[in-house]
C-alpha cells in the first residue's frame, strides 16, 4: 500500500493573495489526478476515514488523489469566520490548478465548491440551505437542553449580521448568507447514498468507515476516471 | 369509507417502516434491535447514542424521508421521548403535509 503524504500547497484567496495550505496526497506522477473536496464542518469529521478509505482503493487502481484543506478548515491556520464561498471557490481552483487535477470528487457541501471546467462527480451533494437548518437544529436543541429558548428565526437575523457559533463552527455573516442561496453544481454526475447501499455515515453520531460502500464508490470512480 | 381507511392505514405502516430505517440510520442501530421498538421504547434521555447533535440529524433525516418540514414548536420532550410519540409526531405532520 502506497502511504499518504501530508503536504503544503500555495492556496490563493479571491485577491490572490498566497497562503500554505495542507493537502493529504496520494501521488505518483500517474496521467489520472482526483481533486477530492470534502465535505465540510461536523460532516468532514464523520466523513474523513472514509473518505480517505476510498483514496487509498483508487490509488490503487491507479489514479493519484488530492485531498486538500479548505483555508478555515481541519488544519489550516485561516480564520474559519473570515471565510467566505469565493474564497473557498478559489482554493479549491487553485488546489486544481496545482496538483493537475483531471477530475474532480466533492462530497456533500463540497458540491457547493466544484472548479469550473474540471469534469466529475458529486456524491450525496447538499445546498448549503440544508446545511444550515441542520446546524441551526442542533444549537437549538442543545440550547434547549441548557434551559435556555432561542429561536431559528432569531439566529438566522443575527448570523446575517454578526456571524454565529453553530456546533462549535464560528462561520462569518458572508459566508452565512451565501450558504443560504447556494446550490451545488449541477454539472458533475450525481452520486446518490443508495448507488452505495447503506446509509450515509455523516448521519452516524460518531465517525466511522465502511468498506463495502468506499469499495462501491471507488469502483464507480475507476469506472468514469480510466474507462475499464 | 372502506377504500379511505385502507389507503390510511396503508401509508401508516409506510411512516412507520420509514421512521424505523431513519432510527437505524442516524444511530447506528441493529435493524433487529429497531424493528423490536414498540410505542412505550424510550428513546431521548433513554438511548444514549441520541445527543442533541443527533436529534438534529433524526429531524433533518425525518423532513427528507417523510417530506414534512419540522418547526421549532413542534421538537418537545414529549414528541421525542417514546417511540409512539415519534411516530404519532410523523403521522400527524405527514397528514398535514
Amino acid at each position: 500500500m502506497t502511504p499518504f503524504e501530508l503536504v503544503d500547497w500555495p492556496c490563493l484567496n479571491p485577491d490572490g493573495e498566497r497562503r500554505e495550505e495542507m493537502a493529504l496526497a496520494f501521488d505518483r506522477g500517474r496521467a489520472h489526478r482526483l481533486l477530492v473536496l470534502p465535505a465540510w464542518f461536523d460532516e468532514a469529521n464523520k466523513l474523513r476515514r472514509q473518505t480517505v478509505e476510498v483514496m487509498r482503493r483508487l490509488d490503487l487502481s491507479g489514479i493519484d488523489c488530492f485531498l486538500p484543506d479548505l483555508p478555515g478548515c481541519n488544519e489550516s491556520e485561516a480564520l474559519l469566520e473570515e471565510q467566505t464561498i469565493e474564497a473557498w471557490r478559489a482554493a479549491a481552483s487553485a488546489a486544481a490548478g496545482h496538483f493537475g487535477a483531471s477530475h474532480v470528487l466533492t462530497i456533500r457541501a463540497g458540491a457547493l465548491l466544484a472548479p469550473a471546467g474540471l469534469a466529475g462527480w458529486s456524491y450525496a451533494p447538499v445546498a448549503g440551505a440544508k446545511v444550515l437548518r441542520a446546524m441551526l437544529r442542533a444549537r437549538t436543541i442543545a440550547s434547549r437542553e441548557a434551559g435556555r429558548s432561542e429561536r431559528t428565526e432569531d439566529l438566522q437575523t443575527l448570523a446575517r449580521t454578526e456571524g454565529i457559533e453553530l456546533a462549535g463552527w464560528r462561520l462569518g455573516a458572508a459566508l452565512f448568507s451565501q450558504l443560504e442561496g447556494t446550490e451545488p453544481a449541477k454539472v458533475l454526475t450525481t452520486i446518490r447514498q443508495d448507488d452505495l447501499g447503506g446509509a450515509g455515515l455523516w448521519l452516524r453520531a460518531e465517525p466511522d468507515e465502511d468498506p463495502a460502500q468506499a469499495d462501491a464508490l471507488a469502483a464507480l470512480l475507476v469506472m468514469g476516471i480510466t474507462g475499464a | 369509507m372502506t377504500a379511505d381507511h385502507h389507503h390510511l392505514a396503508a401509508s401508516r405502516g409506510e411512516i412507520d417502516r420509514k421512521l424505523r430505517s431513519v432510527l437505524v440510520d442516524v444511530l447506528a442501530l441493529d435493524a433487529d434491535r429497531v424493528a423490536g421498538f414498540d410505542a412505550d421504547t424510550g428513546l431521548f434521555g433513554h438511548l444514549p447514542e441520541l445527543d442533541s447533535m443527533a436529534v438534529a440529524g433524526l429531524l433533518t433525516e425525518m423532513e427528507d424521508r417523510l417530506g414534512i418540514v419540522i418547526d421549532d414548536d413542534d421538537v418537545d420532550g414529549e414528541m421525542l421521548e417514546t417511540y409512539g410519540g415519534l411516530l404519532a409526531f410523523a403521522e400527524a405532520k405527514a397528514v398535514s403535509a
